[in-house]
């Protein structure tokens, strides 16, 4: 949906974004523990309290947690008596902040808060992941999410769209950046095959983390921000679960997303990319038509820190937030989920003209 | 503060599914050494067939065979099989189009190296020794440079077609109930209750999470609590949950321990069943080397005013 659509449509920006220093465990820390400084500053940065919000929304997995609703407990950081407006979706918080958009599309609520979190530390994320695969034909194979990621990879070196050289340049570029909050940081030695083509460097860190955002429309978001970063489109799209049935060495879904959301109409500055593996990059640039001349993943990506489920809503925050800062007019975020770039999510964020 | 708990947790469950009438048949044919596809409205062949086409999502049943034979279509080197992958030594990933498909089946190669996979490479299916209508029928791909397979044209009509799959799935994990649960069960174990106060609200939760649902702001104080409470509401439970070694009836209640804002769960046990009521007053109970109280158990105190409890039902 673009801008163009319905006159007088009520605009919608992202306010705030916090997030934690992702780490390799947080075992100390319950996942409302983890959570909650983070719920804390992100409301702070607004001077919202709890009962301000309008529309709670999160997203997680209690597939990496291993425990039903697990959900339900990390509510307690958001303060749900008496009761509040709340969604949550087993999915990255990106699409938490979808729903959330929606519903402040419909004027429902002025304000929303989302936040995502995952903890991947309790169990084996390679394994984890084989249980969100088609349950009759490939989970009994136990391919892991390195093992899928890889065989998209060789399809892109056979198609000359890359080549091992090019996705070690890939990892070494992400992890060069400067965010505080990046779980690595600096050179990391390209390491040995995980699964070929892939080596440690081309993979993420497995993290525990979370972040949150707070949305607003209209006049309500210049109040809490001196420069929204007004969401001036957003779409989701999903390719068919079989991944042999899909074209491997491109991204139609992502594709449309971006150009759903308008992001084809001007040229973004920056681009905060939801590409777990290396070789993820290299084909979302092809597919999002990034050329050289946008900053991509300044944050340092998913290959500088991962934690599942709040990695795609990452994207969105650190885009809105070089917006806030004033370092960029228009960017495109973008989430994915699902093996070799299934479902993909794409955003476009605007700052007012200076 | 002392270090945090942790335990090994085994999350395991046979998924038992049922087939509707294409993967029934192409699972069937994967018993009978038969592999099938179906054929969609624009005349493409789906290897593994689904049952809506993927791209009109119309219903598809054209039922088509195609050979055991094939070619790789990309591939992965796979030096350390993980538990449940198709093979135990080294392997390759394989997406491999049969002859007569136009989509790929994710599978495993048997090759002694990576030297020796390439994509185009021409395989053919090893059959599993024992087969029951499962993926796993396909026991992997080996390496093959004669002739396409030859086709018995199959139908897709079987005797004794296999109607269901059983999917057995287990995760691992180390579970760590972070700080506040920590300390709750440390303290347990020293045969003491504690909760934590709100810092703001001043409400002593317990169990405690670490946070206030109310309020939203963590918690820190530990309170100790009871051991002493309150029952303020219960239900007698007559079925008897498998592995549990405790006779039905019994009653599981609300127990409003004495300073605490919040009730928790218990058995009460030391009282007929039908005489448990609300206000009975009651205390936890460790048997000989518990780390946690095995139940609740009648004080003898008069039972609490209504008065006393109401806000914590
Ligand atoms: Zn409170």
């Amino acid at each position: 949906m673009t801008r163009e659509e319905a006159p007088g449509e009520r605009e919608i920006a992202v306010v705030a974004f916090a997030q934690t220093d992702h780490r390799r465990t947080s075992e100390e820390l319950s996942e409302v523990e983890m959570l909650m400084p983070v719920l804390h500053d992100v409301l702070g940065q607004t001077g919202l309290k709890t009962a301000d919000i309008g529309f709670t929304c999160s997203g997680s997995s209690d597939y990496l947690a291993g425990r039903a609703f697990s959900f339900t407990l990390a509510l307690d950081g958001v303060g749900a008596w008496p009761p509040i407006s709340e969604s949550h979706v087993e999915m990255d918080g990106a699409w938490a902040l979808y729903e959330a958009w929606v519903k402040l599309r419909t004027g429902d609520a002025d304000t929303a808060l989302v936040y995502s979190y995952g903890k991947s530390s309790p169990g084996s994320v390679r394994d984890v992941l084989t249980r969100q695969l088609d349950p009759y034909y490939v989970a009994p194979l136990w391919p892991d999410s390195v093992a899928l990621a890889a065989l998209q990879a060789q399809a892109l070196i056979d198609a000359g769209h890359t080549d091992e050289p090019a996705l070690a340049a890939v990892g070494a570029r992400s992890r060069s950046t400067d965010n505080p909050h990046a779980q690595l940081r600096g050179p990391v030695p390209q390491g040995d095959y995980v699964v070929r083509p892939l080596r440690t460097g081309d993979c993420p860190p497995i993290s525990d983390g979370a972040a949150a955002v707070v949305l607003a429309a209209g006049e309500r978001a210049r109040e809490l921000c001196a420069r929204p970063a007004w969401i001036r489109g957003i779409d989701h799209r999903v390719e068919a679960h079989g991944i042999g049935v899909r074209e491997l060495t491109d991204s139609p879904s992502a594709r449309l997303a971006a150009e759903r959301a308008g992001a084809f109409e001007r040229p973004v500055d920056t681009a905060e990319l939801h590409a777990p593996f290396s070789s993820q990059e290299v084909l979302l640039r092809k597919a999002l038509r990034l050329d050289d001349g946008v900053a991509v993943n300044p944050s340092g990506g998913a290959l500088a820190a991962n934690p599942i489920m709040a990695a795609g809503l990452i994207r969105i925050g650190e885009a809105a937030a070089r917006i806030h800062r004033g370092e960029s007019d228009r960017a495109l975020a973008h989430a994915t989920s699902g093996p070799c770039l299934q479902q993909n999510l794409v955003a476009v964020l605007e700052g007012d003209p200076r | 503060m002392p270090d945090i708990l942790k335990a090994p947790l085994t999350v395991e469950f046979p998924f038992t599914r049922s087939l509707g009438p294409v993967q029934s048949a192409f699972l069937t044919g994967l018993r009978e050494r038969v592999v099938l596809g179906v054929r969609t409205g624009d005349g493409r062949v789906l290897v593994p067939p689904v049952e809506y086409d993927p791209v009109t999502a119309e219903e598809i049943r054209d039922l088509v065979e195609v050979a055991p034979t094939g070619t790789v279509t990309t591939w992965a080197w796979n030096h350390e099989p993980r538990r449940g992958q198709p093979l135990d030594a080294p392997f390759a990933w394989v997406l491999v189009r049969l002859d007569g498909a136009d989509t790929a089946l994710l599978h495993a190669l048997d090759a002694p190296g990576p030297d020796a996979v390439h994509t185009g490479m021409r395989v053919r299916v090893r059959w599993a020794g024992e087969r029951s209508g499962a993926i796993t029928d396909i026991a992997c791909f080996e390496p093959y440079d004669g002739e396409p397979g030859r086709l018995d044209g199959h139908t897709g009509e079987f005797e004794d077609p296999v109607t269901g799959i059983v999917a057995p799935a287990r995760l691992d994990y180390t579970y760590s109930p972070g700080r506040a649960q920590t300390g709750y069960i440390h303290a347990l174990a020293e045969r003491r209750l504690v909760g934590e106060r709100c810092p703001s609200c001043r409400k002593v939760y317990v169990p405690p999470r670490g946070a206030c649902p109310t309020c939203g702001v963590a918690t820190a104080e530990q309170v100790e609590v009871g051991p002493r409470g309150t029952v303020t509401t219960f239900c007698i439970v007559n079925i008897k949950a498998k592995q549990l070694d405790i006779e039905v009836p019994y009653v599981y209640a609300h127990i409003a321990l004495d300073g605490a804002d919040l009730a928790l769960h218990g058995r009460i046990a030391g009282i007929p069943y039908d005489r448990v009521r609300m206000g009975l007053r009651v205390e936890a109970v460790w048997t000989e080397g518990a780390r946690y109280p095995d139940h609740y158990r009648p004080t003898g105190e008069p039972d609490a005013d209504y008065d006393m409890y109401k806000e914590l039902l």
